[in-house]
């Protein structure tokens, strides 16, 4: 491996509006990579991370702003001399080359010699442990193999950065696991700059250095997994990253009016929403001064090992979640109960962009 | 149950009288080319290969042959080379009109020969192609070029469309993603169209009927006029000789259809 420090990568002002439709896909996105770091673009279908990627990529072109390849504006660079690598959904292995000679491919591009081609394949193929794969073809290997086999691809020619766009999206559950341990693993054996697509937010969360949330063409927030969880910027932020509940009213001095009932919350006066996530719940009353408490009736009971996800609806109609590490009196369905937390476990959004709350979180 | 097979068999049993109904016409003239009698006569009295040995020692049996099988390649290159061009123009474009276009490319397939005879002979005459090999390499190559660009198309189609963007991400030009890996993959689709493109000069009589001069004819064309002018056997073989020839590259397009992956 020639430079094994990834690339920065600086997005500015990205815009990128389709022929014939009405809003831009993505509309003046910035956003900063640093060197080896493993940045998540997360949002729903449509949100514009994919089309934002696909412009790095060189896939689709750009209707304005910059991207900067460690300083180098590459944004008008055919893809084939952008020197990325690049991982699909689809794994778009080619179907007639064994894996080995796919991964041979781009160093073929390259004309790089052939004893060189054959010792950094098998040094690819060893690193994703498919060695004894080398030479069968695409459609004898298992979805998962094959994604390795594209990942041993995109990253045989020692690029700075790979851009991956939902690479686990096509494999189940068990799979996605095991390969989620292998991109995090060559994430940090590489060295080099991740930017991972997915809409699975609790991929994101376990992959990431940072998560940018994409809404609506723009960038909702960037912030480590655990800022964006604890301190979500947004309503949306709250309840895309995790389960959330959510009273949203007026605060004033230091209480949230929801119109039925007022509840502590750390956040200035002004319409906004309080975000409490399920784990901070607890059944039964609050002893002190700093504990919110609400009566409601448990509508469902979700066993799930670890922990129960109680549902509730509040007394104003308003339903809610408590996540439950399983104590010892179980709570029943219908079965009148008290719901409590602290009211430092809040935090308080705005219903819309930005932040009301706390001033930890990273500015979008 | 058996009800069921009983079923089962009256319909196999439909199915190889149609099969036979198909074939057994066509396949009389095998028996009759190897006739040793100087008639039509089925089933032959004698047998012999005079018919054969006529075929393919009188010059103007043996002449036609010549000029059909080089006809023959030479529109097989010329429409397989259009014909995937064409192809490949229409499946990476999606503009308005692209149906109208796509069936234009039909349209020698869909069009009474007849009349496609007719129009190009009348277009021919004024620009004095009648009779020469470049109005039969023309002629042909319109008839040839749908077979081409359906086989390739349909190839095309199955092309991932995000392997372009995968070759292209891994840092090949465009036509080196088409070298090493669209060709690749339409390869059989190709080569199908290639075989049909062949396939259809070597057999085609209505326009060829047309294009000829008694100086320059195809076999058909030959085998067209000594059917209706002489009352001549060597027919029979030449027909068993077409008969191979085509056969044997339709069953060439199978087992390529076959090994394609």
């Amino acid at each position: 491996m020639t430079d094994p420090a990834g690339a920065t990568i600086r997005v500015e002002a990205l815009t990128k509006t389709f022929p014939g439709a009405r809003s831009p896909a993505v509309d003046t996105v910035d956003l900063d990579v640093a060197a080896g770091e493993f940045m998540t673009l997360l949002g729903p279908s449509g949100s514009g991370k994919t089309t934002t990627l696909n412009m790095i990529a060189g896939f689709e072109d750009v209707t304005s702003g910059r991207i900067l390849l460690d300083d180098t504006d590459i944004a008008r660079l055919p893809a084939h001399r952008r020197n990325l690598g690049m991982v699909f959904q689809s794994y778009a292995l080619f179907p007639h080359m064994t894996a080995a000679q796919n991964v041979a491919f781009p160093l073929r591009q390259r004309k790089v010699g052939r004893a060189e081609i054959a010792r950094r394949v098998a040094e690819a193929l060893e690193l994703v442990h498919l060695g004894e794969h080398a030479d069968r073809l695409p459609s004898q290997l298992s979805g998962g193999q094959q994604q390795r086999v594209a990942l041993a691809r995109a990253v045989v020619f020692s690029p700075r950065a790979l851009l991956l766009d939902e690479p686990l999206g096509a494999l189940d559950k068990k799979l996605r696991e095991s390969l989620q341990l292998e991109i995090s693993r060559l994430h940090s054996e590489l060295g080099i700059t991740f930017v991972f697509v997915t809409h699975d937010q609790e991929e994101a969360l376990a992959l990431s250095d940072r998560v940018a949330v994409f809404r609506d063409g723009h960038i909702e927030q960037v912030g480590t997994p655990s800022e964006l969880y604890e301190t979500p910027a947004s309503r949306f932020v709250a309840t895309f990253l995790g389960d959330s509940n959510v009273f949203s009213g007026t605060v004033r001095g230091g209480l949230l009016d929801t119109g039925s009932t007022l509840l502590r919350c750390d956040g200035p006066d002004g319409p906004g929403c309080l975000v409490v996530r399920p784990e901070r719940l607890r059944i039964g009353a609050g002893h002190d001064d700093g504990t919110n408490t609400l009566s409601a009736t448990v509508t469902d009971v979700v066993y799930q090992g670890a922990f129960r996800r109680i549902l509730v609806r509040f007394d104003d109609g308003t339903t809610g979640l408590v996540r439950d590490a399983g104590d010892a009196a179980p709570a029943a369905t219908g079965e009148r109960v008290e719901v409590s937390w602290k009211a430092s476990a809040g935090v308080v959004v705005s219903e819309g962009g930005s932040v009301v709350g706390r001033d930890s979180v990273v500015p979008a | 149950m058996t009800r069921r097979t009983t079923l089962r068999r009256v319909l196999v049993g439909i199915g190889v009288l149609v099969g036979l109904w198909l074939v057994v016409p066509t396949l009389v003239v095998v028996p009759i080319s190897f006739s040793g009698e100087d008639s039509f006569a089925f089933p032959p009295r004698s047998w012999g290969v005079d018919h054969y040995a006529t075929f393919f020692t009188e010059s103007s049996w043996l002449t036609s042959l010549l000029v059909s099988l080089q006809l023959a390649v030479i529109v097989t290159v010329v429409a397989t080379l259009l014909g995937t061009l064409a192809a490949l123009a229409l499946d990476r474009t999606s503009f308005r009109g692209r149906g109208a276009l796509d069936g234009l490319f039909m349209a020698p397939l869909i069009v009474p020969g007849i009349v496609v005879a007719v129009a190009l002979y009348a277009a021919f005459l004024g620009w004095g192609l009648i009779g020469t090999p470049t109005g039969f390499v023309l002629a042909h190559t319109v008839l040839a070029l749908p077979f081409v660009v359906v086989n390739v198309g349909a190839a095309l189609r199955n092309v991932d469309p995000v392997l372009g963007r995968a070759a292209a991400g891994l840092g090949a030009s465009g036509w080196a993603t088409f070298r090493q890996v669209t060709f690749p993959i339409i390869r059989p689709g190709v080569l199908a169209g290639a075989l049909f493109a062949f396939v259809t000069s070597f057999d085609e009589v209505v326009v060829s009927l047309f294009v000829q001069s008694p100086q320059l004819q195809t076999l058909p064309v030959r085998m067209f006029t000594s059917v209706t002018n002489e009352v001549d056997p060597t027919i029979a073989a030449a027909s068993t000789v077409v008969l191979v020839v085509s056969t044997a590259l339709l069953a060439l397009v199978a087992l390529t259809r076959r090994s394609a992956p």
